[in-house]
């Protein structure tokens, strides 16, 4: 492969003349956290309202929850991101079209509320299959002793169902921080667009994308484990087993 | 507010909206899911091989892709295909890779650590016995795994394997990033012509929304069969 490698073009100074390159693809790795935790908020309760309400006794909301679902599941995340941006802001009366256009971070807002309500279709789905999982008895069991349905679901459904759901959500929070690189077609300098812009100007395009997903496999490790952590961290001990082999009564 | 919206720019734009873009997403979602599920299935097969290297390889590569998003694989690909080229044809230079060569090379190597995973749990489902039966009646390897595991795991997996298919068909939009023109990117490019971002992309929406719905019903429909049949 006749490719020059300089390796040390992390440490050169960027044409923007104060920062290194190694430096621009952080702040590219600070917004693509940034939005992904921002977005993962509202993608956790977002989701968490609409997978409830699609597990509740009354079928138009049911009906309403399938059908948010189904609407940003089927839309490709990049068109989502376009109707956000280019297209909300056009059918909106027209002083809140231009207010929508003008802020600052725009294009940082719109990726973080594309993002978090795309995600929290997919994570209404693992919250049904996670209350769905549960026996029909514990339902009944709460409404008998007295607890009003809300109340079933915060004491006795969703401490048990998110429990079960931990691995899959996990499985989400990793997609939400990969799925924020579509944000560089909106005009986010997040991880992907730093490295890419990196590319552009070094002509080191290898070393440049090479650094990135670096960074995204470290991001990877770390929030992995931090499941792990967690999902041991909140156990309830001989109820479910979490992945290992149930402990030896 | 929808004051002056010009529904007619998508009808006069619809040969080349479907004829040129709607096209190439078709052809390269095909071309990826059959080139991605060949692969995956010989990802998974290695991952799964007692073989010594061979599952840590695979269980590396397929780790690493999905551990990527799928717009900074895209950059890879978009990037590295031509020196891949250049290595496999012995050229004294990189070679021009069309658009759609690159894409497909792009979407089929990075749906393959998709496919591996699915068709390695399908692989999982089979009993063992299975595979010590076929062992037994002294079939070798590969005759045991084409005529009596693959042919099940791959019928298990089914409903999972197209899911990831539509997916497919959605991710496909992101070839956008290396301004290639799919249905998507016909749509933009009109769009960005004619001034009309609103009418392009809600209908290019609605038309992914059909498509992904008819096609998710679809395999619900086949799910529910197949789950009776067994």
């Amino acid at each position: 492969m006749n490719y020059n490698w300089n390796w040390g073009i992390f440490f050169q100074l960027s044409p923007d003349g104060t920062y290194t390159y190694l430096q621009l693809l952080l702040f590219g790795a600070g917004w693509t956290l940034a939005t992904a935790l921002l977005a993962w908020a509202i993608a956790l309760s977002v989701g968490a309202v609409v997978g409830v309400i699609r597990t509740s006794p009354n079928p138009w909301l049911v009906r309403l929850g399938n059908a948010y679902v189904e609407l940003f599941r089927n839309i490709p995340l990049l068109v989502q991101m376009f109707l956000w941006y280019f297209v909300l802001p056009e059918i909106m009366p027209q002083a809140i079209g231009d207010w929508l256009k003008q802020s600052a971070n725009a294009s940082f807002y719109n990726a973080v509320i594309c993002l978090g309500l795309y995600t929290s279709a997919r994570v209404a789905e693992q919250v049904k299959a996670g209350i769905l999982s549960l026996r029909s008895g514990q339902r009944m069991a709460g409404l008998a002793m007295g607890l009003t349905l809300p109340q079933t679901y915060r004491y006795v459904l969703l401490p048990m169902a998110f429990r079960i759901i931990l691995p899959p959500l996990g499985s989400e929070f990793l997609n939400i921080i990969k799925n924020s690189s579509v944000a560089l077609t909106i005009g986010l300098i997040e991880l992907t667009a730093a490295a890419r812009s990196m590319a552009e100007f070094s002509f080191q395009v290898f070393e440049a994308f090479t650094g990135a997903t670096l960074i995204y496999i470290i991001i990877n490790i770390v929030v992995v484990s931090g499941m792990r952590w967690l999902e041991r961290r909140v156990a309830v001990p001989g109820f479910i087993s979490m992945g290992q082999p149930a402990a030896a009564h | 507010m929808f004051s002056n919206i010009d529904w007619n720019v998508i009808i006069r734009s619809l040969p080349y909206l479907f004829f040129d873009g709607m096209r190439f997403t078709i052809m390269l979602t095909l071309m990826a899911t059959a080139g991605g599920i060949v692969i995956g299935t010989l990802l998974a097969l290695a991952r799964l091989s007692n073989i010594p290297g061979l599952s840590q390889i695979a269980g590396t590569y397929v780790n690493l892709i999905r551990s990527m998003p799928l717009v900074l694989v895209i950059f890879w690909f978009y990037f590295l295909v031509p020196y891949i080229g250049q290595w496999i044809t012995g050229a004294s230079r990189p070679i021009q890779v069309g658009a759609f060569l690159s894409a497909l090379v792009t979407f089929t190597l990075f749906e393959a650590a998709y496919f591996c995973e699915i068709m390695r749990a399908g692989i999982q489902s089979i009993p063992r016995g299975q595979v010590q039966a076929a062992q037994a009646l002294g079939m070798p390897y590969w005759t045991s795994m084409l005529e009596i595991i693959l042919p099940q795991a791959f019928r298990n997996m089914l409903p999972i394997l197209l899911t990831q298919t539509i997916i497919l068909f959605q991710d496909t939009s992101l070839v956008y990033v290396i301004s290639v023109t799919d249905f998507l990117g016909a749509a933009s490019k009109i769009a960005q012509r004619d001034g009309r971002l609103v009418e392009m992309y809600l209908f290019a929406a609605v038309v992914y929304f059909v498509i992904s719905l008819a096609a998710s019903y679809s395999v619900r429909r086949l799910q529910n069969r197949i789950a009776i049949i067994r």
